[in-house]
């Protein structure tokens, strides 16, 4: 392996145990991120030249450390807490540790703290333990480049100034501080999804990583039921990137797609993942929507979807998470299991406020108009919908629709 | 670190210092400055008067404006603070949701400026 390689593949996969050393050490993020993005530097520097050390991690992780103490002391010590850092990583001198302990658990709980924006959280970790630039986050996010930057350093700065431990939570606090992990990752997830024509590569490498996260929780929390869920839930999702689209690049709805084109290894692992969650019997959101999921993917052994199951497992996600989107998938799957007209009534009680802004409110009520038969509505609720689709592969696919059924007003 | 806990309470709160919940009310923030002492982490801190007794100056070109009332009109006013000595902000979050003020009005956790 090169020298190039064998840096890029240790900063994938140690980038974030570095760093959640070194501020385990006492160094503040933000200054963990500078001088292990040096350390890397000098890696590419060094290692085609004196060769791949056999301990690459323990290398870049001296080399860091060395350069911290270093530009410290050029720099004026500001504050004894500050001094005590220092003269505890200079007694440890160059003994780097023998095994690297796993500290990453903490970063994911420091990123996702209740006391940072949580519109934050996603773009945190995908910085701290996975070391994207703020360029690729602000592209996953649609935000520049300077904008996600300055987001960025104003919320490390918060981490450092507010105090916020670098630790794993109590058990009495575990459970609500790893939900608030979990959503972090399922929006870094989300927000890759949205990209139906994946204009951005950078933002389906976003997606892949939300994935490699949440692996990382559920190996690192083996009792949260819920890490397990949104790993399913992620897994089911990804099964069906290869068929969301068309040779062409046009959209294919869940409904229409091949089930052939399914990844059936991904399904199956998402399946064990949810079983294994269902063990620990702690129901939650993700796993109900990992296991509505499951229920689609079924249709790839059955040819048939199971609209009653969906039904009430979306009855079950409403009572625990009730948010606008479930509130739709409900009324989609009452629609198919009792008929249009019962998911019509149902759609016509929801609040319009709520509702009028959210795209596949109007995506919903069009297919159920289309049943009905009253088409000229429906094309109304199709140009909503339109005009609220972001992706242009999703709006080409809905004008198509709407055309098909105005030839018929 | 030290962390300075502001607590805001609201009209009924300020109210009830001296109506018919008086004892409940005495009794809770009694209890909770007992706590922050026995656990040997208090710095300092005080309760104030209702912000009916607030007075707001502000030096405008020389002059000197006195102003009726608290800074801000809002619904949750300033009640009192104390300033705790504690190892990270989770603590610090802890001891802030003990405080009375946290089940009816909003305590607010900020780390004090050390240059």
């Amino acid at each position: 392996m090169g020298a190039k390689s064998a840096a890029d593949q240790v900063a994938r996969v140690s980038y974030g145990r570095l760093l959640a050393l070194l501020a385990r050490h006492g160094i503040p993020l933000s200054r963990a991120e500078e001088v292990l993005s040096e350390a890397f530097c000098a890696a590419l520097e060094a290692w085609p030249r004196e060769g791949v050390p056999d301990r690459p991690e323990a290398w870049l992780f001296t080399v860091a450390k060395r350069r911290y103490i270093n530009q410290h002391r050029r720099e004026r010590v500001r504050s004894t807490a500050e001094e005590t850092i220092r003269q505890l990583l200079e007694e440890q001198g160059d003994n780097t540790p023998e095994t690297f302990g796993d500290d990453r658990l903490k970063l994911l709980f420091v990123c996702a703290h209740p006391s940072i924006d949580p519109a934050m959280h996603a773009p945190l970790m995908l910085q701290t333990v996975l070391g994207f630039d703020a360029a690729m986050i602000g592209a996953a996010f649609m935000v520049s480049p300077e904008a996600m930057a300055q987001r960025l350093v104003r919320a490390k700065a918060k981490i450092r100034d507010a105090g916020i431990p670098f630790a794993v939570p109590d058990s009495s606090e575990l459970g609500p501080r790893a939900q608030t992990v979990l959503d972090a990752i399922y929006a870094a997830y989300g927000n890759a999804w949205e990209d139906v024509a994946a204009v951005d590569p950078r933002i389906q490498t976003t997606s892949e990583e939300a994935i490699w996260l949440a692996r990382l929780v559920v190996e690192l929390l083996p009792e949260e039921a819920e890490a397990k869920g949104l790993l399913a839930l992620l897994l089911h999702c990804e099964a069906r990137r290869g068929a969301r689209r068309s040779r062409d690049g046009t959209f294919i709805p869940l409904a229409r797609q091949d089930t052939r084109l399914w990844s059936q290894p991904k399904i199956e692992e998402a399946e064990l993942f949810l079983h294994a969650a269902s063990k620990l019997k702690r129901i939650g959101r993700y796993q109900l929507e990992a296991a509505i999921q499951s229920a689609h993917a079924s249709r790839a052994r059955t040819g048939q979807t199971n609209w009653a199951a969906i039904k009430l497992l979306y009855e079950g996600l409403l009572q625990l998470s009730p948010t606008v989107g479930a509130t739709l998938g409900q009324v989609a799957a009452v629609a198919e299991s009792d008929g249009a007209l019962a998911g019509y009534q149902l759609l016509e009680r929801l609040p319009r406020e709520k509702v009028s802004r959210y795209q596949p409110y109007w995506v919903v009520r069009a297919n159920i108009l289309v049943r009905l038969g009253r088409n000229k509505e429906a094309c109304l609720a199709f140009e909503q919908a339109v005009a609220l689709t972001k992706d242009s592969s999703v709006r080409d696919f809905l004008l198509n629709l709407r055309s098909q059924y105005a030839q018929g007003v | 670190m030290q962390y300075m806990i502001v607590m805001y309470e609201n009209n009924d709160a300020f109210a009830s210092r001296s109506g018919a919940e008086k004892e409940k009310y005495w009794g809770a923030w009694a209890a909770y400055s007992k706590a922050l002492l026995d656990a040997g982490i208090m710095t300092s801190g005080h309760g104030l008067q209702p912000p009916a007794s607030s007075t707001t100056v502000r030096l405008r070109d020389g002059k000197r404006q006195v102003q009726d009332g608290p800074f801000a009109d809002t619904k949750e006013q300033l009640g009192g603070y104390c300033v705790i000595e504690v190892s990270n902000l989770d603590v610090a979050l802890d001891w802030a949701t003990k405080a009375p003020a946290a089940s009816y009005g909003a305590v607010e956790v900020r780390p004090i400026l050390v240059r």
